[in-house]
């Protein structure tokens, strides 16, 4: 125990914390999402109302607890997405090397040569803006990243004799990928998600505060404060609320990926 | 060096067709053609046809990608659909502002937070360098558009009103108005930027505060001013010049947030607009221009450090 870094104790108690009380969301708000209380707009916090209202009398606590699932799903889906294309291609290309590593290597360079939002803002307009437009576009914006990683580590598998004697016994190649290697670059692979995901969920509410993720009246922490942008003089409750949930979010992932990776070592 | 300038500047040039191969794909391949892009889903399908014929969307795809480099590296970019504006002109200026708001922003990260960064590696344990990582750690952390509201609902409000709560003002109207507009979005990308700096001055110059050198230079009885600064941060800050450069590509995506945020006139801000509007000829144009920057940031931060530490180039 007493040789946890407190980064990680930190980090992991505030993401347990956000994961729980997302999950439990619907049963512990006190009223749903979109009810609007069209008297009670812009109001302070009050015992009715334990973080005030926004511009349409909606509940503010009920929203950010229901944002927080909008957040996870985003971010760990995001990612998820990006595990799907970006392992398989990582592993291959460090597997064969060569000229389809060279290609491949060559495609990722020139994607992470683009800054990611930059990226998933073009397929947004491309596809339209939605949720699971948001999650395709930075799902599609983190694979060249993850292909990366995982290329690296495949590369220093490549000649290790637990490969080789796969391959003597005559093991097919896709075994040998995700039967032997895999497991081996799984830490990195797990230390690069942690990062990834909170990467992931800020990319998704930028995306949102710009009106091309998320759509209304969805909860989302993006959407909210982009909504509570034109009213922060009248009130600045629909800042604060999304604004300290996103802030600390992000602030626990951080902690958590970068106490992991001392522990695990990997990553970059 | 020659060489070594003359390898990297070819990787470029790749990277930069690539680039321009992304966009067209994105643009032109994905479900959505460009000419739905701009009519809308419910266009007819004979407008559709029409507007495709029109566009030279109906010829052979490497055609169609081989006619736009041809234009842009010709010049002829085209007018914006929606501002009926030539896109050279549009992008000219918001260009300018962007360039100016990056430049603000790292110089201000330059003043600020290498002195940060130094303190905390000189007093290394102490409650000032906990305190100084912290608050990086943070800033790093809270997004930037929370970090600019912040700023915006503190600093801006009809209470307090020192800043503007959005715009730009040009330098023509006067300085004050300019800085004042200025102020906002520059501290909150500052504040982002901060982190990196901070966290690489400290690590770089308390690697060179242990060199045998530095002792040698206290033993030789150089005060401790002229230790740190003449000796120590001479070495320790290659690293960080790197940083600063590699930050200015950060700067390409954080500035479309924080234009949003303060509504101030851009490249970022642009881009947006070029999305909701589905002006495909100006957003490929912006979106190129800006990962061309990107990439010749990452290639000046590489030359620097190349120039600066001899060892890189001979790898």
């Amino acid at each position: 125990m007493s040789d946890r870094p407190p980064a990680l104790v930190i980090g992991s108690t505030i993401l347990a914390v956000m994961v729980a009380v997302s999950l439990l969301a619907p049963w512990i708000a006190p009223y749903a999402a979109t009810e609007q209380h069209i008297l009670k707009r812009l109001e302070r916090p009050s015992p009715a109302y334990l973080l005030g209202t926004d511009q349409y009398g909606r509940d503010l606590l009920s929203r950010t607890l229901m944002g927080g699932r909008t957040a996870l799903l985003l971010g760990v889906g995001a990612v998820l997405l990006g595990l799907a294309v970006g392992v398989p291609v990582g592993l291959a290309a460090g597997y064969f090397g060569g000229r389809a590593d060279d290609a491949i290597m060559r495609i990722v360079d020139a994607m992470l040569s683009f800054p990611s939002l930059l990226l998933a803002l073009l397929i947004i307009t491309a596809l339209g803006a939605s949720t699971a437009h948001a999650l395709a576009a930075i799902g599609i914006a983190n694979v060249p990243g993850i292909a990366r990683i995982v290329r690296g580590n495949t590369l220093a598998l490549r000649e290790a004799e637990f490969v080789l004697a796969a391959r003597a016994r005559g093991e097919g190649h896709v075994y040998v990928m995700f039967g032997e290697i895999l497991p081996n670059v799984l830490p990195a692979i797990v230390v690069e998600t942690t990062i990834r995901v909170g990467f992931a969920m800020l990319a998704a509410a930028s995306l949102s505060f710009l009106g091309l993720g998320v759509q209304p009246p969805t909860a989302d922490w993006g959407l909210m404060i982009r909504e509570a942008r034109q009213y922060v003089f009248l009130s600045p409750w629909p800042l604060v609320a999304p604004g300290v949930a996103l802030s600390l979010t992000i602030i626990g992932l951080n902690l958590f990926g970068d106490g992991l990776r001392d522990r695990l070592g990997g990553g970059s | 060096m020659t060489l070594y300038v003359l390898r990297r500047l070819a990787s470029i040039v790749v990277v930069l067709v690539l680039i321009s191969v992304i966009i067209f794909v994105a643009i032109h391949v994905l479900p959505g053609s460009a000419a739905t892009l701009i009519l809308g889903e419910y266009a007819t399908p004979d407008a559709l046809r029409t507007l495709e014929r029109q566009m030279g969307l109906d010829r052979p795809l490497l055609a169609q990608y081989g006619a736009w480099v041809g234009d842009v590296l010709t010049g002829r970019w085209g007018d914006s659909l929606a501002m009926k504006q030539p896109v050279a002109s549009v992008v000219a200026l918001r260009l300018k502002n962007s360039a100016t708001l990056a430049a603000a922003a790292l110089v201000i990260v330059g003043c600020v937070a290498i002195p940060l960064g130094t303190a905390a590696a000189l007093a290394r344990g102490s409650l000032l360098d906990l305190a100084i990582v912290t608050a990086t750690y943070v800033g790093i952390s809270v997004p930037e558009f929370v970090t600019g509201m912040g700023l915006l609902l503190v600093l801006a409000g009809p209470s307090v009103g020192w800043f503007p709560t959005g715009g730009y003002a040009d330098l023509s109207t006067g300085a004050l108005a300019w800085v004042r507009h200025l102020a906002l979005p520059t501290a909150t990308l500052a504040i982002v930027l901060m982190a990196h700096v901070v966290r690489q001055t400290r690590s770089g110059l308390a690697d060179v505060l242990g060199a045998p050198y530095i002792r040698t230079a206290r033993l030789k009885g150089a005060s401790e001013r002229r230790v740190i600064v003449r000796h120590a941060l001479r070495n320790g800050l290659v690293p960080t010049i790197t940083v600063l450069a590699l930050d200015l590509g950060y700067l390409m995506g954080g500035i479309v947030v924080v234009e949003e945020v303060f509504a101030y006139p851009g490249m970022g801000r642009l881009i947006i607009y070029a999305v909701q509007n589905r002006d495909v000829p100006l957003l490929q144009m912006c979106v190129l221009i800006v990962a061309a920057v990107y990439t010749l940031a990452n290639f000046a931060a590489d030359l620097l450090y190349a120039w600066l530490d001899p060892r890189i180039r001979y790898r």
